[in-house]
């Protein structure tokens, strides 16, 4: 691993210290008194240690495992989906080529490198097979509404994940080698931003921001989370290819999107009557309520330098 | 249904208990990889809503919509309550074949119930309440056959008269969510859905009740427990 990459878990990990410490003497001022909010802020925690020893140990072991890395979120986060979006008896090989084939063949596009097929496969040849398989059964039943979701299940889950990993493929001028601090960047911007909005909202929010989609959210978390994630993602200029200015810029963009990311993704929830997507994450719900926000953040910014910079 | 003359509580149980060949250690690493399958396939979350995984003997009546509920069912239990949990299976599918009397037998330490009644005058809840003699508890699907659309069919009246026999049995609700997704009637390859399993509060069989009374109060508390679970 890189000087840079190690620099920056010790940074994770002294920030998480920190917060285990929080949480630890919180827990320890309720004196054994009941507290909902602390037990999951602690919960929450200790999951950040998790997830954060995952995806250290995976850049230690290098491309191979954080395509794989992916792969596994993406299978998780597409089975949260597609558990809590109904679907019929007909849709099953629909189903069947959404799991056992699109998925690991987006993740094989990557393994290859083959952007061309890469960037086009799900949004238009999945597209046009799903709700071929659909047609099989003959069951007209709500047959637009089956096919947009089993569609947006691979969208979501599968192809804007998967550009997570696709940054390793991207070729910097003079950032060669580094690909792997993109995602770090990314990632560590995009969910310090859900952090900050999560902690500037309980210490200082009142007005809710989007009361029906979304109850926990307020204007003082959004403003909050979003500016201090933004400035962070600036002071971390020098692992990117970006200047300062750059750097500040991006990490505003991706973090918005991580923000509107939440609110879809919550309205979906509402809609299906849910309070998250699944159960897998101690304190955070299940894996798409963590990466809701990478989800709609990661294609952007993985377009933004494709563009700009590779 | 025409059942066959109920005998007052308490008379249809064997004098001794019937000896049973438990399965060996070795049958049980087999069943291992199964319910590790299961598991690991539904993410399987089992909710103890209205009661705790005791040591307690026990019927867990299910709602039955895939070959693999009880599967499902039997791996949502820790391992110690599962070695002396059984399943109750259809003999007219488990005894075909090589492979299926194996598992079932084997594997699995079902008990098989003739559902063609071919011997007329055997008690075809025999073999369930040698079972219950023994201790052991049972997995009943009170359906009796698999159900391909929404809800519940009416339950057979195997439950009540179980229930009627073995007073001191708690009789466990159980919702299986979303199996029959995973494993749809007549598709093989099953698809990683997630599952979960619901253990509702126990029933009793009031003084006197009916049958009819019984059964449909005991599919009612089956289909509360979906609308909570959902």
């Amino acid at each position: 691993m890189q000087a840079n990459t190690l620099a920056l878990f010790a940074g994770i990990g002294v920030l998480l210290a920190l917060a285990s410490l929080i949480g630890f003497v919180l827990k320890w001022r309720c004196r054994g008194a009941d507290s909902p909010v602390i037990d999951n802020l602690n919960a929450r925690i200790n999951a950040w240690w998790v997830m954060v020893a995952m995806l250290g140990g995976a850049f230690w072991l290098g491309h191979g495992a954080v395509i794989l890395l992916f792969f596994a979120v993406s299978f998780f986060a597409l089975r949260e989906f597609i558990t809590l979006t109904p679907t019929r008896g007909s849709d099953y090989p629909a189903l069947v080529a959404a799991f056992y084939f699109v998925l690991p063949a987006q993740y094989l596009l990557i393994a290859y490198d083959w952007y061309g097929l890469f960037s086009i496969f799900i949004p238009v040849y999945v597209f046009l097979l799903l709700p071929i398989l659909a047609s099989l059964g003959g069951d007209t039943t709500a047959f637009l509404e089956r096919t947009a979701k089993v569609q947006w299940g691979t969208m979501i889950a599968v192809f804007c994940i998967s550009h997570v990993p696709a940054l390793l493929n991207l070729d910097i001028p003079e950032y060669a080698g580094r690909n792997l601090l993109l995602i770090a960047w990314l990632v560590l911007v995009v969910q310090l931003s859900d952090v900050l909005q999560y902690v500037c909202g309980k210490l200082l929010g009142k007005r809710r921001i989007a009361p029906r989609l979304s109850p926990s959210k307020t204007v003082e978390g959004f403003a909050g989370g979003i500016a201090l994630a933004t400035l962070t993602g600036a002071a971390l200029y020098w692992i990117t290819p970006f200047d300062v200015w750059q750097a500040a810029l991006i990490a505003l963009v991706v973090t918005l999107l991580g923000f509107f990311g939440g609110l879809v993704m919550s309205a979906i929830k509402r809609d299906r009557g849910v309070k998250d997507w699944g159960h897998m994450i101690e304190g955070h719900g299940g894996m798409l309520d963590r990466l809701d926000s990478v989800c709609f953040a990661a294609p952007v910014f993985f377009h933004l330098l494709r563009w700009g910079w590779a | 249904m025409n059942d066959p003359q109920i005998p007052p509580p308490g008379e249809d149980l064997p004098a001794a208990s019937v000896p049973c060949s438990r399965p060996s250690r070795a049958q049980r690493l087999l069943a291992w990889p199964i319910t590790g399958f299961a598991r690991l396939l539904t993410g399987a979350r089992s909710l103890w809503r209205g009661c705790a995984p005791e040591p307690k003997q026990r019927i867990y009546f299910a709602n039955h919509s895939s070959h693999a509920d009880f599967v499902l069912l039997w791996s949502s239990l820790p391992p110690a309550l599962r070695a002396r949990t059984r399943p109750v299976a259809g003999a007219d599918y488990w005894q075909q074949g090589r492979l299926r009397p194996f598992l079932i037998h084997r594997v699995f330490h079902g008990v098989l119930v003739d559902r063609e009644l071919h011997d007329r005058h055997s008690n075809p809840l025999q073999p369930l309440l040698d079972a219950l003699a023994g201790g052991d508890s049972l997995i009943l699907f009170p359906e009796g056959t698999r159900n391909p659309g929404e809800g519940l069919l009416p339950f057979k009246s195997g439950l009540y008269r179980l229930a009627r026999a073995c007073p001191q049995v708690e009789l466990v609700p159980v919702w299986i969510a979303n199996l029959n997704r995973v494993m749809p009637k007549g598709r093989v390859l099953p698809l990683p859905l997630l599952c979960t399993v619901t253990f509702g509060a126990p029933l009793t069989l009031g003084p006197g009740e009916r049958k009819e009374t019984f059964l449909a109060r005991a599919r009612e508390t089956l289909l509360n427990l979906a609308m909570e679970a959902d």
